[in-house]
């Protein structure tokens, strides 16, 4: 067995311990944590397995998981005890388990099983790179050769918002998500909001940038960008926007908004629907980025602030 | 010079994998939460400015060696503020719960 | 045993495990993580089927990276709707549990919970 074998078996051992964890810890607050944990190590596995771009937005969006849990995790607690009472008994607990080894060994084998040579669509990837210009070729899948699903996902993340809006008590319609925060403006939250955010911004937007041929994107910018702008929230720098403003719809709009166009436009000017005339495909590609970067980063935020908890009306 | 480089990194590396170590037991041997923060902190500080260290004759150039340090300053901002929320937090819980038991409570 | 092997059977556990977390746990909260776990195992299989798909020059398959990112994404905001309706249900309820209870208005009659 190799040293590096010998690696990827402890890092495997180590996530599923703490995946292990996540399940079995008997308070909820332990097993979000240890989510958590699980996420950041899961992109020690996305980088042994040659993905950076995935491992990025892994370790960003994990990082969003976990404060959207604990979050919930804190105001849930008093539904503990009750939680407790009602755990299945044994013979529940011995048929879930029995049938969880099952699925895991019928997807175990099925790896295992795998076609060999491994179907691939990476030469066909690199042969068409110099279709869009750009050197990393995740992103030319994604924003390229299957920018279908991109948009759809744009739409996705919407949608989400748009659920989470409406579980908005009638007389909140229309306000301020989650409760102001009040943090100390001497203090060491709003210290580090003031230092941190300028620097996020700029991870974020380098981020951004770099994702035409280096590891990154507009995904992983966003969610750092939301990250940012979380922080100043929680610092209370800054309040969340009432969402009856028209500004935040219009960002938020905007993205999917600019995608859709510029995708019907191929209809007229290029082959079809999402086709981008030879010329202008990376200046498109990378105007649609920083749109989709802006609307990612406000819906993330949104997202996580949750539903309209203060009323419009002072 | 290349094999002294690798020395450097090797020992500074393993040097800062001993301080995760001692976090780590720390966190997990430690009675109560401010002293679990100071074995934290312990490997945050020593434990990854060692590794970056060690990984700094190994960095292509100079921009890489400079990304590492930030990453090693910005683990260390963080970590500090996280570090005082808790250890405020903590106080302020147990201030709650002492003066919370100096209330004369119901005759026994 | 390569890379693409351990960390595809690594997947297929944490499904497992995922699975079993869903069925058992009675708080909705751990059961909308142990969903998220099974969704990270399958994207797990995704990224091992992307590095077996690595060709000279390319070290791994970037249809799947683009398929497990999108997905990473999507799994996010349905975990930010589910845990919003969460919340609102505790709200509305006082109470975070999935077992159905007669509704207050007929707390009259004698039907158990």
């Amino acid at each position: 067995m190799s040293f590096q074998t010998a690696l990827e078996l402890v890092l495997a051992a180590v996530v599923l311990g703490v995946a292990i964890w996540a399940i079995a810890a008997p308070e909820t607050s332990a097993a979000v944590v240890s989510y958590v944990a699980y996420g950041l190590l899961l992109a020690l596995i996305w980088v042994a397995l040659d993905a950076v771009d995935v491992a990025l937005a892994e370790a960003a969006i994990g990082g969003l998981g976990g404060v959207l849990l604990l979050g919930a995790a804190a105001r849930l607690r008093a539904t503990e005890a009750q939680a407790k009472a009602e755990r299945p008994g044994p013979a529940v607990c011995v048929a879930a388990a029995m049938l969880s080894a099952l699925v895991a060994a019928a997807i175990a084998a099925a790896v295992l099983l795998l076609p060999v040579p491994a179907p691939t669509l990476a030469p066909a990837a690199a042969a068409n790179a110099a279709a869009t210009g750009m050197a990393n070729p995740v992103t030319n899948v994604l924003m390229a050769f299957r920018a279908m699903d991109t948009v759809l996902e744009k739409v996705v993340l919407l949608l989400a918002l748009v659920g989470i809006w409406s579980l908005a008590p009638d007389n909140r319609w229309g306000g301020n998500p989650g409760l102001r925060h009040q943090a100390d403006p001497r203090g060491v939250l709003a210290f580090l909001a003031r230092l941190l955010a300028p620097v996020g911004i700029v991870v974020g937007v380098y981020m951004l940038w770099n994702g035409a041929d280096h590891p990154g994107g507009a995904f992983q910018g966003g969610t750092i960008l939301a990250a940012m702008w979380l922080l100043v929230t929680m610092a209370g720098l800054m309040d969340t926007p009432r969402i009856s403003s028209r500004r935040l719809r219009l960002v938020l709009v905007a993205g999917p908004a600019i995608f859709l166009t510029v995708g019907l436009g191929g209809l007229w000017f290029g082959a079809a629907f999402l086709a981008y005339p030879q010329a202008y495909a990376k200046p498109l590609i990378l105007g649609i980025e920083v749109a989709m970067t802006l609307t990612i980063a406000v819906t993330l935020g949104l997202l996580l602030a949750g539903a309209p908890e203060r009323s419009a009306e002072p | 010079m290349s094999r002294l480089l690798d020395i450097v990194t090797i020992v500074s590396v393993s040097g800062g994998a001993f301080f995760f170590l001692a976090g780590s037991v720390g966190l997990l041997r430690f009675p109560d939460t401010l002293t679990r923060l100071h074995a934290l902190t312990k490997a945050d500080n020593l434990g990854l400015g060692l590794v970056v260290i060690g990984l700094l004759p190994q960095a292509g150039s100079l921009r890489a060696g400079l990304e590492l340090i930030c990453i090693w300053l910005l683990v260390l901002l963080s970590g500090a503020t996280i570090s005082q929320l808790i250890a405020h937090t903590v106080r302020a819980t147990d201030r709650r719960e002492s003066s919370a038991a100096h209330m004369p409570g119901p005759p026994l | 045993m390569s890379s693409a092997t351990v960390f595809g059977v690594c997947g297929a556990v944490v499904i497992g495990l995922g699975l079993y977390g869903l069925i058992t746990s009675p708080q909705p909260l751990r059961k909308i993580v142990a969903f998220n776990l099974v969704g990270s195992g399958t994207f797990l299989i995704f990224g091992v089927v992307a590095r077996r798909g690595a060709v000279a020059g390319l070290g791994s398959d970037p249809a799947p990276q683009a398929l497990v990112i999108t997905g990473i994404v999507v799994a996010f905001s349905a975990t930010a709707l589910a845990v919003a309706l969460l919340l609102r249900f505790f709200q509305a309820t006082g109470s975070a549990t999935l077992r159905a209870s007669a509704p207050p208005s007929t707390a009259s009659d004698t039907s158990p919970g």
